[in-house]
């Protein structure tokens, strides 16, 4: 169930990011209930991804190869990044290592 | 039951009472008193937090700081065994190390996870409150009123937490290698070194490595704080216990539907939930806990 609910969520990512807009396309990841949420999105390369700690508990995003970090978030505080290159990303929470997400950047159309 | 096994056992009711095997056997301190060597442990002040768990986190560590400093034997030392702040931010640590700064007795301080955020988090904890003589990421053992102590760390070890690591666990082999059977032995650490509740990240993965050094002692005592309660444990001579947070309880594991993280309680009952423990040693341990409405 919870791989499909992530498939679902993920797929509704691309269109959301495939706008016609010149602005950079984005998308937004949830920080709820010591998980990410969704855990798995699909975005364009280039798409500005937004973390946002919904959680009264700090949370972090960051990439488990420490390329980006988005240090400490406090409740309803958010980070953005810029996914440029073309793969999947793995990152965690270093407050909670038991949380963990994964971006999957495909190349721009 | 051996003299000191009942001791230990009294000691772990938590009555209210504080007992210690002294040199003329068995004997009851009151509340408050203690007769030998004392140090006291505080914890997980997360300096910088705000939200409905505890508006001023601030506040709850100076009445911690203003209670230790009333305690009518001084403790040799207070360790504060880490999350001294939420979010390794600058302020936080300059906030916190100004509050510290109050105690009357020594401040030995470990970091907790909230403590390495970052890639400045563990160079600020370490400009704050990094101890002259620590090894690697800041451990440190020193010898002090009849017992050995080990301050480990169990955090920013790579992008796990709760793990100890193979430099620390060979440096804590060589120093406990020359160390009498008979030796006191007390270590502290941030993340509990057993198994408390895995599935929320509270243990040491690699704990069972120091547990497995720790054996051959007659008398271990482990002090950890992280969870944000008391909970005690005992594995052979080795006792545990982790510590209640100065700034906001943490569910009861194994509570049904709850989950890691701040716990908000009723405001007026906010004190009865956080404290700090006294430890004496003469020669054995007896930890006595006191929470913050307790003054």
């Amino acid at each position: 169930m919870r791989t499909l609910l992530v498939a679902a969520l993920a797929a509704a990512a691309i269109p959301a990011s495939a706008s016609a807009s010149p602005a950079p396309p984005e998308a937004i990841v949830h920080i709820r209930d010591d998980a990410f949420v969704p855990a798995t999105i699909t975005v364009r390369a280039g798409t500005k991804v937004t973390f946002v700690n919904d959680d009264d508990d700090a949370h972090t995003a960051t990439a488990d190869d420490e390329s980006w970090d988005s240090e400490g978030l406090n409740q309803t505080q958010r980070w953005t990044h810029a996914f440029t290159k073309v793969g999947k990303v793995t990152y965690h929470c270093t407050v909670h290592p038991m949380m963990h997400g994964t971006i999957v950047v495909r190349a721009a159309q | 039951m051996k003299r000191r096994d009942f001791v230990h056992h009294v000691a772990w009711t938590g009555a209210g009472i504080v007992y210690a095997l002294g040199p003329s056997g068995l004997a009851r301190a009151a509340e408050g008193a203690t007769s030998g060597f004392t140090f006291a442990q505080i914890s997980d002040s997360h300096i910088g937090y705000s939200g409905p768990a505890n508006g001023d986190v601030r506040a709850t560590l100076e009445k911690t700081v203003v209670a230790v400093n009333g305690l009518q034997n001084q403790p040799a030392f207070v360790i504060h065994t880490g999350d001294v702040t939420h979010l390794s931010k600058a302020e936080e640590f300059d906030d916190a190390r100004a509050i510290l700064s109050k105690l009357r007795a020594p401040l030995i301080t470990l970091p907790g996870e909230h403590d390495v955020i970052g890639a400045d988090g563990p160079k600020r904890f370490a400009a704050s409150f990094a101890r002259p003589d620590a090894k690697g990421r800041g451990w440190s053992s020193w010898d002090q009123g009849g017992a050995h102590f080990v301050a480990l760390i169990n955090v920013g070890e790579g992008e796990t937490m709760g793990m100890l690591g193979d430099e620390q666990i060979a440096w804590l082999a060589n120093d406990l290698g020359s160390r009498k059977a008979d030796t006191p032995i007390v270590v502290f650490g941030h993340v509990p070194l057993f198994a408390a509740a895995p599935e929320w990240g509270w243990t040491t993965t690699d704990g069972t490595k120091a547990i497995a050094l720790l054996r051959r002692f007659a008398a271990v005592t482990v002090l950890n704080g992280h969870i944000h309660q008391i909970l005690e444990h005992q594995d052979g001579a080795i006792r545990f216990a982790t510590a209640r947070a100065t700034a906001w309880p943490q569910a009861v594991p194994g509570t049904p539907g709850a989950k890691p993280g701040p716990l908000k309680v009723a405001p007026e009952s906010l004190l009865g939930v956080l404290g700090y423990r006294t430890v004496e040693l003469d020669p054995g341990s007896a930890w006595h806990d006191r929470t913050l409405a307790q003054g």
